[in-house]
C-alpha cells in the first residue's frame, strides 16, 4: 500500500514537474509568472486526445503533434501578448495581468462550441490499462509510460540546456539579459525558444495527465497549473532541478493526503507545505536568496 | 475653493446621488436586476478599495483577497443565521465578519508579509486556496455553514442604503488614510522598502496595518454580500474571484483610489451589459471578450487607466507622487 502510494505520488509529481519546468524557465528568463501555461497544458491535452481519437494518428505521433501544436501556441502567445509589453518596458504587473487575460482567453475560447466545447468529456485511453503485480507492488502500464516519458524528456531537456548552443544562450539570457544582448545573443529568439520548449513539455504533461485521469474539459488546466507553478516556487523559481523537486513534493503530498487522511483536504496540504517552506526558505528549497537589491 | 466648502459640496453631491438612485429604484426605473448589479458593483468596490490599500498603496502583492471577502461573508452570515437578523445583530454580524477577516489577516500577515513580491503573491494564493478548501468543509464542524452545498437561510437585510453608505465610508476612510502619516509611510514602503526602512519607517508595522485594514474592508464587503444575495457558496470566493479584484486594482491604476472605484463599478457593469447586449448565440463569447478587453487594455495602458492620478472624488491636498512603476509585481 505504502509503495503504491509512493508510486502514485511519483507519477503525479512527475506530471507536475513537466508543467513546472515551463513556468520556471520562463520565470528564470523574463521574470514573468506565465499564468497561461496551465491552459497551454489543457490545449496540449486536447490536441493529443483529438490526435489519437478523431484524427486516428498512432499514439506517439499524436503526442508529437500535440507538443508541436502547443509549442506554436506558446510562441504565438509570447509574440502577441508579452513581447509588446516587454518592448515598451511596461511594469511587471502589466505583464502578469496580461498573462491572466491570455489564460482566461484560452479557457473561454476553448469552451466555445465550435472549438472544444464547454463540457467535461470522458476520453478513451489510447491502449488498455494493464496492471502487473510485482510482489507487494501493483504497477500499471500507464505508470510505466508516464515514468519513462518524463524521465526521457527531463534528460532531453538537460541535454538541450547544458550541451547545446541555444541552451547556453538560454542560461546566459537568464543570468543577465542585457549583458547577453551585448554579447550578440538574439534575446527575442531565445525567449521564443524557451516558450516553445516549455509549452511542448506542458503538452506532453497534458497527455500523460489525461491518460492517468481520463477526462478533459477547458478549465482542467487551472489547478494543475497552479500546483505546478507552486511547485516551481517551492523548489526555487528559475531553478530547473528545484522545479522537479518541488513538483515531486507537491505530488507526494497530494497523493498521501488522499491516501491516508482524506481527499477533502487534498488541495490544502500542498499549499500549506508551500507556505511553511517559504517561511523558512523565502526563495524556495533550492533557490538562492540573493542579496537584496537596493 | 476651500477645503471646507469642498467637503460640504462633496457631501451634498453624495446625498443627492443617494436620493436620486433610491427614488429611481423605488419608482421601478431601475429594475430589480439592475439594482442587484448596482449593489454588487458597490460591494466589489469596497473589497477592491481594500486591495488597493494593500497592493496599490503599500505594494504588497496579494493574490488571496477573495479569502478575506469569503471569511467576512461566512462569519457574518453565520452570526445572523444562527442568532437572527434584527438590526443590532446585523450590525454585530458585519462587525464580526470584518473583524474576523482582519484578525486572520493579522495572524497570516505577521509571518508572510516578510516575503517579497512574487513570493508573497504565491503565499497569499496558497492561503486563498486553503481558505477555499476549509469553506468546502465547513459543514464538518459547523453544519449551518453548508460546506460544498453552500449556505442558505441568511436573513436578507442588506439594503441599498447600507451598501451605498458603506462604500462611501470606505472611500472616505481610504482617502484620509492615504493622506495621513501612516498612509505616506505605506507609500514609501511601496516605492522602496529598503530606503523606507533606512529612513526610520517601521516597514513591518505599516505593511501589517494596511494588510489588516484591507482585509477588514474585504470582510465588510463579504458581510454585506452575505445579507444581500441569498446563497453563499465556496466557489464565490475562489482564486478567480481574487483575480477579479486584482484586475480592478491594476486596471484602475495602482495607487489611484479613483481608478479603483471607477474600474470596480465599470467592470461589473461591463460584464452585465455584455450579458444583455450579446445575442443569444454569442453569450458564450462573453468570457472571450472579457479576456480580450483585459489583454488589449493592458497592452495599450500598462500603467492602468488612471495610472496613479486622482479625480475630484478624492481631492489631493498636495501633489502626491503618482504612479508606481516601482511597485513590485
Amino acid at each position: 500500500m505504502f509503495l503504491e502510494q509512493l508510486l502514485n505520488g511519483l507519477q503525479l509529481g512527475l506530471v507536475y514537474a513537466l508543467i513546472a519546468l515551463g513556468y520556471t524557465m520562463v520565470y528564470g528568463i523574463i521574470k514573468l509568472i506565465n499564468f497561461a501555461h496551465g491552459d497551454v497544458f489543457m490545449v496540449g491535452a486536447y490536441l493529443g486526445v483529438l490526435g489519437y481519437t478523431v484524427w486516428k494518428l498512432p499514439f506517439p505521433v499524436a503526442v508529437v503533434v500535440a507538443m508541436a501544436g502547443a509549442a506554436v501556441l506558446g510562441v504565438t502567445i509570447e509574440r502577441l501578448a508579452y513581447r509588446p509589453l516587454r518592448v515598451r518596458n511596461a511594469p511587471r504587473i502589466a505583464a502578469l495581468i496580461t498573462a491572466i487575460g491570455v489564460s482566461l482567453f484560452l479557457e473561454y475560447f476553448s469552451s466555445l462550441r465550435f472549438v472544444f466545447g464547454p463540457n467535461y468529456r470522458v476520453v478513451d485511453r489510447p491502449f488498455k490499462d494493464v496492471r502487473w503485480q510485482l510482489g507487494p507492488l501493483g504497477i500499471s502500464n500507464i505508470q510505466v509510460i508516464v515514468l519513462l516519458t518524463v524521465i526521457a524528456l527531463l534528460l532531453l531537456l538537460q541535454f538541450v540546456v547544458y550541451r547545446t548552443k541555444i541552451g547556453k544562450a538560454m542560461r546566459a539570457v537568464s543570468f543577465d539579459m542585457d549583458a547577453a544582448r551585448l554579447m550578440g545573443i538574439d534575446v527575442d529568439r531565445v525567449i521564443s525558444f524557451t516558450f516553445a520548449i516549455g509549452s511542448a513539455l506542458a503538452a506532453a504533461a497534458g497527455i500523460l495527465y489525461v491518460m492517468a485521469y481520463p477526462q478533459i474539459y477547458p478549465f482542467m488546466g487551472i489547478m494543475p497549473g497552479l500546483k505546478a507553478f507552486t511547485a516551481a516556487v517551492l523548489g526555487g523559481i528559475g531553478n530547473i532541478p528545484g522545479a522537479v523537486l518541488g513538483a515531486l513534493i507537491m505530488g507526494m503530498a497530494e497523493v498521501f493526503t488522499v491516501g491516508y487522511v482524506t481527499s477533502d483536504y487534498r488541495d490544502a496540504v500542498a499549499f500549506s507545505i508551500l507556505i511553511l517552506v517559504l517561511l523558512v526558505r523565502p526563495a524556495g528549497l533550492l533557490g538562492k536568496a540573493g542579496p537584496e537589491k537596493v | 475653493m476651500s477645503e471646507r466648502t469642498r467637503s460640504v459640496l462633496v457631501a451634498v453631491v453624495l446625498v443627492a446621488i443617494y436620493v436620486a438612485l433610491t427614488t429611481l429604484r423605488q419608482a421601478g426605473a431601475i429594475d430589480e436586476y439592475w439594482s442587484q448589479v448596482m449593489d454588487l458593483s458597490l460591494i466589489i468596490t469596497i473589497s477592491a478599495v481594500g486591495l488597493s490599500l494593500i497592493y496599490g498603496f503599500t505594494g504588497q502583492f496579494s493574490l488571496g483577497h477573495a479569502a478575506f471577502y469569503g471569511i467576512g461573508a461566512y462569519v457574518a452570515g453565520y452570526v445572523t443565521k444562527t442568532l437572527g437578523g434584527s438590526l443590532p445583530l446585523y450590525v454585530l454580524a458585519l462587525a464580526a465578519g470584518a473583524a474576523f477577516a482582519a484578525a486572520v489577516a493579522f495572524l497570516i500577515g505577521l509571518p508572510i508579509l516578510r516575503l517579497r513580491s512574487d513570493y508573497l503573491g504565491i503565499a497569499t494564493l496558497g492561503f486563498g486556496i486553503i481558505v477555499k478548501v476549509v469553506m468546502d468543509n465547513t459543514d464538518k464542524f459547523l453544519p449551518a455553514m453548508g460546506g460544498p452545498r453552500g449556505m442558505l437561510g441568511i436573513p436578507q437585510v442588506t439594503t441599498f442604503g447600507w451598501i451605498y453608505w458603506a462604500a462611501v465610508a470606505t472611500i472616505v476612510l481610504a482617502r484620509n488614510l492615504v493622506h495621513s502619516s501612516p498612509g505616506r509611510a505605506a507609500i514609501a514602503v511601496r516605492e522602496d522598502e529598503i530606503a523606507a526602512d533606512i529612513m526610520g519607517i517601521d516597514t513591518t508595522r505599516y505593511k501589517t496595518l494596511m494588510f489588516v485594514l484591507g482585509a477588514g474592508l474585504a470582510g465588510l464587503a463579504g458581510g454585506l454580500y452575505a445579507h444581500r444575495y441569498p446563497f453563499l457558496h465556496p466557489t464565490s470566493f475562489d482564486f478567480l474571484k481574487s483575480l477579479d479584484v486584482l484586475l480592478i486594482v491594476v486596471l484602475g491604476g495602482l495607487g489611484s483610489l479613483t481608478g479603483t472605484v471607477v474600474t470596480a463599478i465599470g467592470w461589473v457593469f461591463l460584464l452585465e451589459w455584455l450579458r444583455n447586449v450579446l445575442p443569444q448565440d454569442f453569450l458564450d463569447w462573453r468570457g472571450v471578450i472579457y479576456a480580450l478587453v483585459l489583454i488589449v487594455l493592458m497592452i495599450l495602458r500598462p500603467q492602468g487607466l488612471l495610472g496613479g492620478r486622482e479625480l475630484v472624488l478624492v481631492p489631493r491636498r498636495e501633489p502626491a507622487k503618482g504612479g508606481s512603476s516601482h511597485a513590485a509585481a
